[in-house]
C-alpha cells in the first residue's frame, strides 16, 4: 500500500488501526533492504496495524511535516499521532517491535 | 537432519559470487544473506570501477543482478540473519534464531559495517546525522554540512551533497586523502568542498536535532562550528562478532584465512594443493571484507569469493573445474 501527499490525512491520521509508514526512495539502498521485511510485516499483521509505504521524492510534503531527514524512516502511528519511529534500516526485529508495542 | 554440501554466510560481492560458482558446480548451495543483504553497496550511487559496466551501475542495482544471476542457477537465497555457528566438528552447524542449518562446508562472506566515531553522534542518528550522503543528501539543500573521512566513500559523499548545498566541508585526521586519485581530483577540483585536514571531530552539540561539531587540530586546540549535517565515511569494521571463538580473528576483529595468516607461507605449494581460502577451521572459507585488510573492492570482494567457491568445490569433491 501506498500513501501520498493526498490521501495521507484519510488513510493514515484517520485511521482505526494503527498505521505503520515507511518512507522510502526508489534509489535508496538501505530502504530496498527494508522493503521486503515490510512487505512480510504488512501481511502476517493484516487486519491488525496497516502498513504502507510514502515515496519522499513524489510525497515531499508529508516528508517535511514530520521531520524526515534520513531515509528508511518508518513512523508509527496511532490515532493520528506519532507514536514511534526508527530511522535507518532497522531489521526485521526492529519493525515488528514497533508494532508488537501498539496492537 | 538434512546435511547440505555448503552454506554461504553473507550476501553481498564475495558471497553472490561464491554463490555464482557453487550452484553452476551444481554444489546446491544455501545462500544467508542476512536482512541487509547487499551490504556496503547498498549505501552507495553509482559504481564506477566494476569492470563490465562502461557508463557505471548502481551499487543496490549491481548486487541485485549478481543476486539474481546466483539465483539463476539454483542458489536458494534467504535474508535471514545468522545468530550462532559451530565449526567444530565435521558437520558444520549455523543457527537463525532456534533453525538450525547443517553443511559439509561453510563459506563466510558477512562483509564489513560503517564505524561510529564514538562521541555519542548516535542520538542524532536521522536528526542531522548520517551514515549514507547518498541517501540523505537531499534533505540538507542549502544547510551546513560536514563528510568525515579521506578515502573514496567520503570523497562520494561530499560531492553527492554539493549537489544541493554550497556549505560542504570534508574533515580528515591525516594531511591527505587516501581515496583513489580521481576521486580526490574531483573533490579537490571542486570549490564548494573546503578540506579541514588534520582534524577530528571530538564532540556533537545540539538539543532536539544536531546543531554543532567540536573539532581539535593537530596542535590540540578544540573549537565548535555550528552544523545541521554531519556524514560518516571512517571505515568499516568487519562484521566478525558471531564467528568469535570457532575461528582465527586477528586483532582487529578480521577473519584470517591461509592468504593472510602469519604462520602459513603463500607459496605455490599451498595455491596448488591446499585452500588459500580457508580459516582456522577445516572446511570453513573465508572472503571478502571481512578477510580483506588491504584492497577491500567490490571486484576483489567478487574475486576472493569466487576463489572460496574453488576451494570449497576441490574440498567437497576432490577436483574443481565444472564452473
Amino acid at each position: 500500500m501506498h500513501f501520498s501527499d493526498t490521501d495521507f490525512e484519510e488513510k493514515v491520521i484517520k485511521s482505526n488501526l494503527p498505521v505503520m509508514v515507511d518512507f522510502f526512495a526508489e534509489w535508496c539502498g538501505p530502504c530496498r533492504m527494508a522493503a521486503p521485511i515490510i512487505d512480510e510485516l504488512s501481511e502476517t499483521y493484516k487486519n491488525k496495524v496497516s502498513i504502507g509505504k510514502v515515496d519522499v521524492d513524489a510525497s515531499t510534503g508529508t516528508a517535511a511535516k514530520y521531520g524526515v531527514q534520513s531515509i528508511p524512516t518508518v513512523i508509527m502511528f496511532r490515532d493520528g499521532k506519532e507514536v514511534d519511529r526508527k530511522v535507518g534500516f532497522g531489521g526485521r526485529g526492529g519493525y515488528e517491535e514497533m508494532i508488537k508495542k501498539v496492537i | 537432519m538434512n546435511v547440505g554440501n555448503v552454506i554461504v554466510i553473507g550476501g553481498a560481492s564475495a558471497g553472490y559470487t561464491a554463490a555464482i560458482y557453487l550452484a553452476r558446480a551444481t554444489l546446491s548451495p544455501l545462500v544467508l544473506a542476512g536482512e541487509n543483504a547487499g551490504g556496503q553497496l547498498m549505501f552507495t550511487s553509482e559504481v564506477e570501477n566494476y569492470p563490465g559496466f562502461s557508463k557505471g551501475i548502481k551499487g543496490p542495482d549491481l548486487m541485485d543482478e549478481m543476486r539474481k544471476q546466483a539465483e539463476r542457477f539454483g542458489a536458494e537465497i534467504k535474508n535471514e540473519n545468522v545468530t550462532k555457528v559451530d565449526f567444530a566438528g565435521e558437520v558444520k552447524k549455523v543457527w537463525v534464531g532456534e533453525t538450525e542449518y547443517q553443511a559439509k562446508a561453510v563459506v563466510l562472506a558477512l562483509g564489513a559495517s560503517s564505524r561510529m566515531i564514538g562521541v555519542g553522534e548516535e542520538k542524532y542518528y536521522g536528526k542531522g546525522m548520517s551514515t549514507c550522503a547518498v541517501c540523505d543528501a537531499a534533505f540538507y539543500k542549502d544547510k551546513t554540512v560536514f563528510v568525515v573521512g579521506g578515502g573514496d566513500a567520503a570523497m562520494e559523499d561530499a560531492l553527492a551533497l554539493a549537489r544541493f548545498t554550497n556549505k560542504v566541508t570534508i574533515i580528515h585526521r591525516k594531511a591527505e586523502f587516501r581515496a583513489s586519485k580521481i576521486m580526490q581530483q574531483r573533490v579537490l577540483t571542486e570549490k564548494k568542498i573546503p578540506v579541514m585536514w588534520n582534524t577530528e571531530v571530538v564532540g556533537v552539540i545540539g538539543s532536539n536535532k544536531l546543531e554543532g561539531i567540536r573539532v581539535k587540530d593537530k596542535t590540540g586546540k578544540e573549537g565548535d562550528v555550528v552544523a545541521d549535517g554531519l556524514f560518516l565515511a571512517i571505515g568499516h569494521t568487519p562484521a566478525t562478532d558471531i564467528l568469535k571463538g570457532q575461528v582465527e580473528l586477528d586483532g582487529h576483529g578480521y577473519l584470517i584465512t591461509n592468504m593472510t595468516s602469519n604462520k602459513s607461507q603463500m607459496n605455490q605449494e599451498i595455491w596448488l594443493n591446499s585452500y588459500p581460502t580457508q580459516t582456522s577451521a577445516v572446511g570453513v572459507f573465508g572472503a571478502g571484507d571481512m578477510v580483506d585488510i588491504r584492497y577491500r573492492q567490490a571486484i576483489t570482494a567478487a574475486g576472493m569469493g569466487c576463489m572460496a567457491a574453488l576451494d570449497v568445490e576441490k574440498f567437497l569433491t576432490g577436483s574443481f573445474g565444472s564452473w
